[in-house]
C-alpha cells in the first residue's frame, strides 16, 4: 500500500521505510516554534527536563506575536521571558518589533527562509499547518510538547490517514485561497478532517500563488486537520529560491510525493471556477455562504490581516478596492500587516498612502484583534468583518460580538459599503 | 484514579476560546485561568463546579487554539474527567500532557444529561450514571496514558 505525501515526510523523519495511519511514531524535528503566549509555560516544562541547552539554537523560533506590542504589564512580562529564554539559549533566529525578521510566525517562517520542502515542524499554536503550503509537514501542538522537543528535537506523532482535495480550473477573480478553503470547510464541516491529513493534488495547484496556498493550508485547523500539505511544483521553487537563496542553491530540501496507489478516507474533487467568494458566518468557520446569497448586514468593523491573510498579496488586493474609495462613516477598517517584511514592501509600493487616503487604520504586524487580544478588541453586539480565521463567540471581544470570515476583497468591499458587501457592489469610481 | 461528581453538559463544538478566552492568556498561571473557566459558555460554571464534577460535551470538543491553558483551566477548576464523542486533536494531546482524563464515547455523551451523577473507571472505561443507573463503555487508556495522568501529566512521568 502506497503512502500519502504526509506519511512520506513522517517515515523519512522517524527513520523508517514505510508508515501507516494510526501507526505511533517518533520523529526528528527541522524546527520547533512557540509564541509569547505557549513559550512560558514551555520554558517551565524544558527547566523540568533536566536539560541546559535545547537541541539546536538554529532551530527553535520563539516569536512575539499575540499580544505584541505588550498590551499588558503581564503580556509584557510573559514576552520578556521568552526573550530572556532566546538570549539565555542564544537563540539564532529572533523576532524584535521593527527588525525585518519580525512578525506573526506563520508568515515569518516561511518568508525568512527558515522553512523548507520536505522538512517537519511543531509549533505552539495551531495555525502552524501553514506551513504545508511549502510541502512540509507542520502541525500545531501545546506547551508542553514544545517544552520537551525544545529539549530532544523530537516528537511522537499518530500517523495520519488523509482527505484528498484533487482541484482544476482556475479561481476567478478576485477570489482567493481563503474563498477555497472556506468553502471546504462549509462542505466538510469543522471536524471533517479531524485527526487526518488533508492533501491538495490537480491541475488546479499550480493556478494557485503561494500566499493562496498558505491560507489553505493555514486553516486544516479549523477543518479539525492534523495538518495541510501542498505538492512542490515551480512556484514553491521559485518562492523558496527568492526567502532562501543559499538553501536552495546547496539543494538543502527534499520533494515528497505521494504514491499513486496511496489510501485516502475521501476523495473530492474541486473546479476552482465554481468557488464563490465566500463569507463564514458567525460563530463557526463552517456556516460559509456565497456573497450575494444573503440578507444585508451592517457592520462597525473590518479587520484586514493575520497568520490567514497578512501577507503582500493580501495587502495589494485590499488596496486594489479600498483605492480611491472612502471607508463607511461608522466603520473602522484596521489594516495588520503580518511581518515587518510585508509592512516595509507596503510602503514602498504606496499602499499605505492607498490606505490612509481611504480613512484605514495602519497597525503594527501582531495577532492582535485576531484573538481578541489588543488592536480591535468588539465591544457587545458590534459586528466586524475580518480576513482572520475564527467566528467563535467571543473571540474577538465580547461574546455577543459578531465576527464575519471573509477574504480581502470582501473584507476591502465590506469597509467601504459599511455592510458585508463583495466587490461587485462597490460604486463605480 | 476514578472520577465521580456532578455533571455539567454541553453543546458541540465547545472551542478553546470559550474554554478559557484570549483575554485572560496574559498569565499561564492554573488559579487564574480556572477562575475564568467557561466564561463565555457559561458565566456561572466558575461558581457552581466542585471538585470532581465532571464535563459531557458534543463532539469536536476543545476545538480551534492550541492553547493548553484549555486544559489546565478544566483541572484547575476541579474538573475530573470529560466526555465527549470525539476531541480535537490538539485539545486531545494537551489534556493528556497535563494529566486530565478525557474520554471518548458516543453513548455517554448522549445518555448524560447536566445535572446527572456519573462514576468513571479509567483502567476499564466505564462510565456509570449513577442518577439514571445506566452503563456506557468509552475505550479504556492504554496503560502508559494512565501512568501519565497518574503522574499530573508528561512531564511528571518523564522525570519520574
Amino acid at each position: 500500500m502506497g503512502m500519502t505525501m504526509t506519511q512520506k515526510i513522517l517515515a523519512a523523519h522517524a527513520g523508517l521505510d514505510e508508515v501507516k495511519a494510526g501507526q505511533l511514531i517518533e520523529a526528528e524535528l527541522d524546527m520547533v516554534m512557540g509564541n509569547d503566549v505557549t513559550t512560558p509555560p514551555a520554558i517551565d516544562v524544558f527547566r523540568k527536563s533536566g536539560r541546559d541547552k535545547v537541541y539546536d539554537r538554529k532551530k527553535v523560533a520563539l516569536v512575539p506575536s499575540h499580544f505584541t506590542p505588550n498590551k499588558d504589564i503581564k503580556s509584557a512580562e510573559q514576552a520578556l521571558r521568552l526573550r530572556a529564554f532566546a538570549e539565555e539559549q542564544d537563540l539564532f533566529y529572533r523576532f524584535e518589533q521593527g527588525k525585518e525578521t519580525m512578525g506573526i510566525e506563520h508568515v515569518v517562517l516561511p518568508e525568512n527562509g527558515m522553512i523548507m520542502p520536505g522538512d517537519t515542524l511543531i509549533g505552539a499554536d495551531s495555525h502552524t499547518c501553514t506551513d504545508g503550503a511549502l510541502g512540509a509537514f507542520s502541525t500545531g501542538v501545546g506547551s508542553t510538547d514544545l517544552g520537551c522537543a525544545m529539549a530532544t528535537g523530537k516528537a511522537w506523532f499518530k500517523v495520519p490517514g488523509a482527505l484528498k482535495f484533487h482541484l482544476t480550473g482556475e479561481l476567478k477573480d478576485p477570489c482567493t485561497g481563503k474563498d477555497l478553503i472556506l468553502y471546504i470547510i462549509s462542505k466538510i464541516g469543522v471536524d471533517g478532517a479531524l485527526y487526518r491529513s488533508m492533501e491538495y493534488s490537480g491541475p488546479g495547484v499550480k493556478t494557485l500563488s503561494m500566499a493562496d496556498r498558505m491560507t489553505v493550508c493555514n486553516m486544516a485547523i479549523e477543518a479539525g486537520g492534523k495538518n495541510g500539505i501542498f505538492p512542490v511544483d515551480d512556484i514553491t521553487l521559485e518562492y523558496i529560491k527568492r526567502v532562501a537563496p543559499e538553501r536552495y542553491e546547496a539543494g538543502d530540501f527534499t520533494i515528497y510525493e505521494a504514491d499513486e496507489d496511496a489510501e485516502y478516507d475521501e476523495v473530492y474533487e474541486i473546479d476552482l471556477s465554481e468557488i464563490p467568494l465566500m463569507v463564514a458566518f458567525p460563530h463557526l468557520p463552517e456556516n460559509g455562504r456565497a456573497v450575494g446569497t444573503f440578507d444585508p448586514i451592517e457592520i462597525d468593523q473590518v479587520v484586514i490581516g493575520s497568520c490567514t491573510n497578512g501577507r503582500i498579496d493580501d495587502m495589494r488586493l485590499a488596496a486594489r478596492f479600498l483605492k480611491g474609495r472612502k471607508v463607511a462613516s461608522h466603520v473602522r477598517c484596521i489594516i495588520i500587516p503580518g511581518s515587518q517584511r510585508v509592512w516595509n514592501q507596503c510602503l514602498k509600493e504606496g499602499l499605505f498612502d492607498i490606505f490612509t487616503a481611504a480613512e484605514a487604520v495602519i497597525s503594527a504586524p501582531t495577532c492582535g484583534p485576531c484573538l481578541g487580544g489588543h488592536m480591535g478588541v468588539l465591544a457587545a453586539g458590534e459586528r466586524c468583518v475580518s480576513t482572520t480565521n475564527r467566528n467563535f463567540v467571543g473571540r474577538m471581544g465580547h461574546q455577543t460580538a459578531e465576527i464575519y470570515l471573509a477574504g480581502p476583497p470582501v473584507a476591502a468591499s465590506s469597509a467601504i459599503m459599511g455592510r458585508v458587501a463583495g466587490p461587485d457592489e462597490l460604486p463605480e469610481l | 484514579m476514578d472520577a465521580k461528581g456532578k455533571v455539567f453538559k454541553y453543546g458541540e463544538n465547545v472551542d478553546t476560546d470559550v474554554i478559557i478566552p484570549a483575554r485572560y492568556l496574559n498569565t499561564s498561571d492554573p488559579d487564574h485561568l480556572a477562575a475564568h473557566c467557561m466564561v463565555d459558555l457559561d458565566p456561572s460554571f466558575v461558581e457552581r463546579v466542585k471538585p470532581g464534577d465532571i464535563i459531557v460535551a458534543g463532539r469536536n470538543f476543545g476545538c480551534g487554539s492550541s492553547r493548553e491553558h484549555a486544559p489546565v483551566a478544566i483541572k484547575a477548576a476541579g474538573v475530573s474527567c470529560v466526555i465527549a464523542p470525539s476531541f480535537a486533536r490538539i485539545f486531545y494531546r494537551n489534556s493528556i500532557n497535563m494529566g486530565l482524563p478525557i474520554l471518548e464515547c458516543a453513548e455517554a455523551a448522549e445518555g448524560i444529561e447536566d445535572g446527572d451523577e456519573v462514576e468513571v473507571d479509567f483502567s476499564s472505561g466505564m462510565i456509570h450514571n449513577i442518577t439514571k443507573d445506566e452503563t456506557y463503555k468509552a475505550q479504556a487508556f492504554p496503560e502508559f496514558i494512565q501512568k501519565i495522568i497518574a503522574s499530573n501529566g508528561l512531564i511528571g512521568y518523564i522525570t519520574k
